[in-house]
């Protein structure tokens, strides 16, 4: 029971990483029906932007916890965000109409180039952050196994919910996410009664950028390494994440990334650590075969 | 595509300065923002003192120095202008060359973009006058129909060339395995070219058919004993049972679920070929892996008891090389059976259904074409030549772990199918040059290969997006190609 509970803990807080990146993915994926591949590497680029800039909050002396992690969140996610522009703009705009397969083929050279960027320009060895987070939270203590809620588990789990909340928000209220939705529907349409298209796009890639560079900022702080590669798995699994949700739906998108959080996690705790990821995809493919449209996805309708 | 049309329409527009600098100023600005983190603050590792920087920012500055003008030549001979443009690309050649910039890789860079200025420069200045626009017009047109009327003999020139490579003087070790890599991507595109080219289906997991082929072949002979030529076909078809397996779960995804399904599926069978150690010996791999024999007869100097080697058997000189150009024939041969089958299938009903279900699954049930049967047969003909050419690789190599079937190797598999035009034969073989040849040739890129790779490949989509042999020939004709009408 304590065990349980401690990997439920765990479960949590990996599904919380997993499900930012996957908005990412879905809003993508909804706005302009493809698969942003590189989106596993705009949060590895967030995850090193944010290991700098706590280096840099270490060197200017900011020794006041949570404003060095509420500065350092904000870097990370303005410059992660130029990347997100960047990448659309160079790698996927000039492809809008192309035949099918050339975005996610464009998209994979983008991968290969960032991670080769960023392992050029940082090294390919693994960057460990010094702890900025310590200490925990013990709820529940029996048989001598002690249940502890850590405070970094805390901040990933409010972060999340504040961030998802607002992006909700966005989505539902603003013109923004009217605009944004319109062009979900029909891209046509919604150019001829006045949308902005590729601004709408952009900041949709923006948007996601932006929340990945949270995430990576998370996974920096709870694993305290991050290297060139981190993207490639946790963006594969944040795919499924927002695949096995129903890929375009935001709540389906977070659902997404703590079911396969709980998987990963409760395969490794009670079965074994190295076929985890096995586990997750395993799912993936059990979901598709029957339910295609995920758990939350509306069914597509495939006119002749 | 714009900035051509609008050099085409108004070769005599003048510029807007003021814009044209600020445009290129906000390019400086995000080159800046993007490079400033990742590339001006290096961190090392110290030991106890923990990550540390070392600063990089002047390299920062530099390139944004040089992307400022570079944008602002672009800009210029888009607008008609080539005279700034040739300066500016005159001018960063000379910066590159004479000045120290600080570091090799910016010098390179810069005198390459200085380069492609000036060529672009002029490019823009014989586009200006009308004399000139002929010319180009001329050219082009002449270009078109030689190619064209070359490219039926492109494929028996290369085929010729592939054939009489090993008998050639320069053809040392080194060009024989960079043959032998490159007709194996050859091989692996045709065979993945069935399943995305011809049949539609997107597979970003095909090394995992390679890898079952190169394991099935390695637990096999070190094993039990097998040889190469009992293998291949063992391998083959486990390889397309594993295409099997893989098909029917996804039978009825589409796009792109089905690419991620696969991609999936790719990574089990790593995870597995790497945690399954009583079976694959995990991440140490498997070494001593014999290689193949012919008519048994080992390419090596001194044959194990009973056995006469190669060399003593025909009577000449042992040499390394034998071996290296058995192989080559090997794969060279293979991946022609992969062709011949692939070609021959085209056309029998299989092969329509596939191009058929490419076009329109739905319209495809109306008509009475089994969709299940249809993608099945294709994922297990695609796999089973992977297991073929993991089974070479195998036995080329002697050595393999599951680092050899990564998933960048299925991303370039698949960028040389799209990058050849998909459902083109020809085009294969080109991108597979050019993509895999070209880089092995460039090694002193070194660590700056992969950069090149991936920027290849957006380039590519960008400029090119239909491949490099965009023209499909249709394969079945309403009337016979040779005129004679029914």
């Amino acid at each position: 029971m304590e065990y349980f509970l401690q990997q439920l803990i765990n479960a949590v807080t990996l599904g919380a990483i997993y499900g930012l990146i996957a908005i990412g993915y879905t809003m993508v994926y909804g706005i302009i029906g493809m698969i942003n591949f590189a989106h596993g590497d705009i949060f590895m680029v967030g995850s090193f932007i944010a290991l700098i800039g706590f280096i840099i909050c270490v060197m200017l002396g900011i020794g006041w916890v949570p404003l060095a992690i509420l500065l350092v969140l904000l870097l990370a996610m303005a410059f992660t965000a130029v990347y997100g522009w960047a990448v659309e703009r160079l790698a996927y705009r000039p492809l809008r109409g192309s035949f099918r397969l050339a975005p996610l083929i464009s998209a994979i050279g983008m991968s290969i180039v960032l991670q080769n960027f960023v392992q050029l320009s940082q090294g390919a060895r693994p960057k460990p952050n010094k702890e900025v987070i310590t200490g925990a939270i013990q709820l529940y203590e029996a048989n001598g196994f002690a249940v502890n809620l850590s405070y970094i588990q805390i901040i990933i789990v409010i972060v999340t919910l504040v961030l998802m909340t607002g992006f909700t928000l966005l989505i539902t209220r603003t013109a923004l996410g009217r605009q944004q939705r319109a062009c979900e529907q029909d891209m046509k349409m919604a150019s001829l009664l006045g949308v902005d298209v590729n601004r709408t796009v952009s900041l949709t890639f923006v948007m996601g950028a932006a929340l990945a560079a949270v995430a990576g900022m998370m996974f920096l702080l709870y694993y305290g390494l991050t290297d060139f590669f981190v993207g490639f798995l946790a963006g594969i699994k944040a795919f499924t994440a927002a695949v096995l949700g129903g890929i375009g739906s935001l709540p389906g998108a977070m659902l997404g990334g703590l079911l396969i959080g709980l998987i990963e996690v409760f395969w490794a705790g009670y079965f074994s650590s190295e076929y985890k990821d096995v586990a997750a995809f395993s799912v993936l493919v059990l979901v598709l075969i029957f339910r295609p449209t995920g758990l939350l996805g509306k069914p597509e309708i495939e006119k002749v | 595509m714009a900035i051509a049309t609008a050099d085409r329409a108004r070769p005599h527009v003048s510029l807007d300065w003021p814009a044209a600098l600020k445009d290129a100023g906000v390019t400086a600005l995000l080159a800046a923002a993007l490079g400033i983190f990742i590339v001006g603050f290096r961190t090392v590792d110290r030991g106890v003192a923990g990550l540390q920087f070392d600063y990089q920012v002047v390299d920062v500055v530099v390139a944004c120095v040089v992307i400022f003008f570079g944008r602002l030549a672009l800009t210029a001979a888009a607008g008609g202008q080539p005279v700034p443009a040739l300066l500016i690309g005159a001018g960063l050649l000379a910066a590159a060359q004479g000045l120290k910039l600080p570091s090799d890789f910016l010098t390179v860079v810069t005198s390459l973009i200085g380069v492609a200025l000036v060529l672009r420069g002029l490019w823009s200045w014989l586009r200006r006058s009308e004399a000139g626009a002929r010319i180009v017009a001329d050219a082009s047109e002449q270009f078109g129909t030689v190619t064209r009327q070359a490219f039926p003999w492109l494929g028996a020139g290369l085929l010729a060339f592939a054939v009489v490579l090993p008998f050639l003087p320069f053809a040392d070790q080194k060009v024989m395995d960079l043959g032998i890599l490159i007709l194996t991507y050859v091989m692996l595109g045709w065979g993945l070219n069935i399943v995305v080219g011809l049949a539609g289906l997107l597979d970003l997991g095909y090394v995992a058919f390679y890898a079952v082929g190169a394991y099935a072949y390695a637990i096999l002979a070190t094993q039990h004993g097998w040889s190469f030529w009992a293998a291949l076909p063992a391998a083959g078809i486990l390889a397309a049972m594993f295409g099997v397996l893989l098909g029917f779960p996804v039978l009825r995804l589409r796009g792109d679920y089905l690419a991620i399904v696969t991609l999936g599926f790719g990574e089990i069978v790593r995870i597995v070929l790497l945690n399954w150690v009583d079976l694959t010996e995990g991440p140490a791999g498997i070494g001593n892996i014999p290689s193949a024999q012919i008519l048994g007869h080992p390419f090596t100097p001194n044959a194990p008891e009973g056995k006469t080697p190669f060399h003593e058997w025909l009577g000449l000189e042992f040499s390394a090389n034998h071996r290296l150009i058995f192989l080559y024939f090997i794969i060279l041969v293979l991946a022609l059976i992969t062709n011949a089958v692939t070609v021959r299938l085209r056309r029998l009903p299989i092969g329509r259904a596939w191009e058929a279900l490419r076009e329109d699954e739905v319209a495809c049930q109306a008509l009475g074409i089994n969709p299940t049967n249809t993608k099945l047969t294709a994922f297990a003909m695609g796999a089973m030549f992977a297991g073929f050419a993991g089974t070479f690789f195998a036995a080329k190599q002697r050595f393999i772990s599951p680092e050899s079937f990564v998933f960048i190797e299925s991303a370039i598999i698949l960028s040389i199918v799209v990058l050849g035009g998909m459902g083109s034969q020809m085009g294969v073989v080109l991108a597979a040059i050019l993509l895999i040849g070209l880089p092995e040739w460039f090694r002193d890129l070194g660590q700056y290969r992969m950069l090149a790779f991936g920027l290849a490949m957006v380039l590519i989509m960008v400029f090119k997006p239909k491949g490099l042999v965009a023209h499909r020939d249709p394969t079945i004709h309403l009337h016979p190609p040779n005129g004679r009408r029914p």
